[in-house]
């Protein structure tokens, strides 16, 4: 598989080093890290550790329940699941075309939730490794922390976030799982009074939306060495585009590109996705690992999310990111950035496009409008597509003729990662703990690499495992509470 | 309520430690803590947080109030949970998961064998599928279960998840010494 550190060849010789949880990100995970005598590392491994069943779970539910159920796989990014699954199930209603009315309020609440993941990502959760240091105080490495020392930036991360979630309100009906989008359209219209009051803050938000760009590529221009190279490793890139090759995070056709920016395939339609992407499965996480069919496992693993898409599309149709992305493009002098810490000027390039797109979109006249919905010849498969804010977020289900769903396929952003993410911290182990005592200062540093993936471990652990060999729990008085499950056939 | 919430009403001279967690959630709890949005800046003068996903701090020490979402999927959630209790005076399940299992919870009725079997094994696409059985990963519960099943609950907030108002409510009540009240509109089962 990928590298050295992957695997050591003796790994119970060696002392364990774990990282549990990982913190400031968003679900369950925990790195360990295998040193010899000298401190050499020899295995590296993020391990993703919960399973829910999802994917087993939806078979049996009419198929209208499923954009509701699907988003409770994440509370960050649940409008991302809510719509790839509308989407996937417009197919099933026949609604080949969608209304522009509906499709102009989904794009809105997309955007929004773009905006606001973004901006939990950056300011709540990553900002704090970046503006104190890697190796700083850990308590006072948080949000709490960015709050004390940089009170106004702190602030307009939460405005930030607010207006991503007010937008979300207003198209979806609530903050967290909400229930706008239905197949075939949406069942709620924005009104003017609505539209005017998210016009309100557009002219901060623009324009915090532009400051937190400048942050980045001030830190960027200020560490420069270090941030090209932390946990620097190349590999392949894969996104949606709009047809014309510009950047859409709601709708396309996907794209891939190899490390050094030559196209792998193109145009290729979301219902196709099964011939390019296929999956394997590792002993020690949740997550698998994906990669694509025609290089295989060992070449075929690749980036998704923002650092992929800013890159991987031919230009951002609004004007103030696509200046933005100009100036991140000119860094590397046309090549293809790779670094991980990229991927935090990348976010923000992507969160003031959102802001100019949910601009354009509270001015479009379509948004008002009162057909909702679509249908039209009944259908049994749905592929759902969508750039969740972590990356391409695939749904694919098929329905029986009792409206009930009987298969479903769930690829989450962060699992496409799941080897970059992999690779990145083998690549920081090498680079900054080789050979020193591991102090909560360094291990700091690998998760500084996780966090710059804004990896969401809770969708990433739909997959549920195991097979019985039971140990049993029971409370103080002795009473069975339940049973623990442990594979006994597996391999 | 409990015994605790008659016990008199004591003005904090120091901050409330306040840990919280997610165990078999989706982070939407913690989201629409974070959705009090100006009112966080409020907050954060009047409590500390300890461990937390929103921190550093990885194990949980002693505390005044920890709030969890999630319900309990695997054993690792467990350990979680009783270090919890053991560390802070006042546990609050927050959301439909901490609750009853929430939308995870869908899970119980169904034999684990036919699940793992569906995500490792007959999934379209996975190649050479086997099932994850590494001992870095937690035991599984053959079923999923709220927080009540395991420790003694002090508080209950219900909603998927509770909406930022009745999370503010809730914890303004309690850092002022009252009794925390959810009325009508603040209490929901979605």
């Amino acid at each position: 598989m990928p590298t050295s550190l992957d695997t050591a060849a003796n790994p119970e010789a060696l002392r364990r080093i774990v990282i549990e949880p990982v913190s400031r990100v968003e679900g369950h995970g925990k790195v360990t890290i295998l040193l010899d005598a000298e401190r050499k590392v020899q295995q590296v491994r993020l391990h993703i550790v919960e399973f829910r069943g999802f994917e087993r779970f939806i078979q049996g539910r009419p198929f209208w329940e499923v954009p509701v159920m699907v988003q409770r796989l994440c509370g960050i990014c649940p409008v991302s699941h809510h719509l790839a699954a509308s989407k996937a199930m417009d197919q099933i209603v026949g609604a080949t075309r969608v209304p522009a009315t509906a499709t102009a309020i989904r794009r809105l609440m997309h955007y929004g939730q773009i905006l606001q993941s973004h901006a939990l990502h950056f300011f709540h959760l990553a900002s704090p490794d970046l503006l104190f240091g890697f190796d700083s105080d850990p308590a006072k490495r948080n949000v709490v922390g960015v709050l004390a020392a940089h009170p106004d930036l702190a602030r307009h991360g939460i405005l930030l976030r607010k207006f991503g979630q007010e937008i979300i309100r207003i198209t979806a009906g609530k903050r967290v799982h909400g229930t706008g989008s239905i197949p075939g359209g949406v069942n709620k219209r924005v009104t003017p009074a609505e539209r005017d009051e998210l016009r309100a803050p557009l002219a901060d938000v623009l324009a915090w939306a532009e400051a937190g760009v400048r942050l980045v590529a001030e830190l960027f221009a200020a560490n420069r060495a270090l941030y090209e190279g932390f946990g620097t490793v190349r590999s392949s890139l894969l996104s949606l585009v709009a047809a014309d090759g510009t950047l859409d995070l709601y709708d396309g056709v996907l794209r891939a590109r190899d490390a050094d920016g030559g196209i792998l395939f193109d145009g290729v339609r979301c219902a196709d996705y099964g011939a390019r992407i296929h999956e394997n499965v590792r002993s020690w996480s949740y997550m698998k690992f994906p990669f694509f069919a025609e290089l295989g496992p060992e070449r075929g693993w690749y980036k998704v999310g923002p650092l992929a898409r800013v890159q991987n599309c031919d230009a951002i149709g609004t004007p103030r990111a696509e200046a933005a992305r100009q100036d991140f493009l000119a860094q590397t002098l046309g090549t293809i950035q790779h670094a991980p810490l990229a991927y935090h000027w990348a976010r923000m390039i992507e969160l003031l496009h959102a802001a100019e797109v949910i601009e354009r979109l509270l001015a479009d006249p379509a948004l008002l409008g009162d057909e909702l919905t679509a249908t039209g010849a009944r259908g049994t498969t749905g592929v759902g597509v969508i750039e969740a804010p972590r990356g391409t977020l695939i749904h694919h289900y098929e329905v029986d003729a009792d409206d009930l769903v009987t298969m479903c396929n769930l690829i989450v952003s962060t699992t496409h990662n799941n080897t970059a993410m992999n690779e990145a911290i083998r690549q920081v182990a090498r680079q900054h703990l080789d050979g020193h005592e591991p102090t909560e200062g360094l291990l700091n540093h690998i998760e500084v690499a996780i966090r710059a993936f804004d990896p969401c471990l809770s969708c990433a652990t739909h997959a549920l495992g195991k097979m019985p060999l039971a140990v049993e729990i029971v409370d103080a008085a002795g009473a069975l509470v339940t049973r623990l499950v442990r594979d006994a056939e597996a391999l | 309520m409990s015994e605790r919430a008659r016990e008199p009403a004591i003005v904090p001279r120091r901050k409330l430690r306040v840990a919280t967690a997610s165990l078999a959630g989706c982070f939407g709890c913690h989201m629409s803590l974070l959705d009090i949005d100006e009112r966080l800046v409020d907050l954060l003068e009047l409590i500390e947080l300890d461990a937390s996903p929103l921190t550093d701090k990885k194990r949980c020490g002693p505390c005044d109030l920890g709030l969890i979402e999630g319900g309990l999927c695997n054993a690792e959630n467990v350990h979680t949970l009783r270090a919890m209790r053991a560390n802070c005076k006042i546990l609050v399940a927050v959301g439909a998961c901490a609750l009853n299992g929430g939308l995870p919870a869908q899970r119980n009725h169904i034999d684990v064998r036919d699940c793992l079997q569906t995500a490792y094994l007959s999934g379209p696409g996975v190649e050479r599928g086997f099932i994850p059985n590494d001992p870095e990963l937690p035991l599984p519960l053959a079923q999923v279960h709220p927080l009540h099943d395991v420790v003694k609950i002090d508080y209950f907030l219900a909603g998927c998840p509770p909406s930022a108002e009745a999370i503010w409510q809730f914890l303004t009540d309690l850092i002022a010494g009252r009794t925390p009240v959810t009325t009508h509109g603040l209490i929901r089962y979605d």
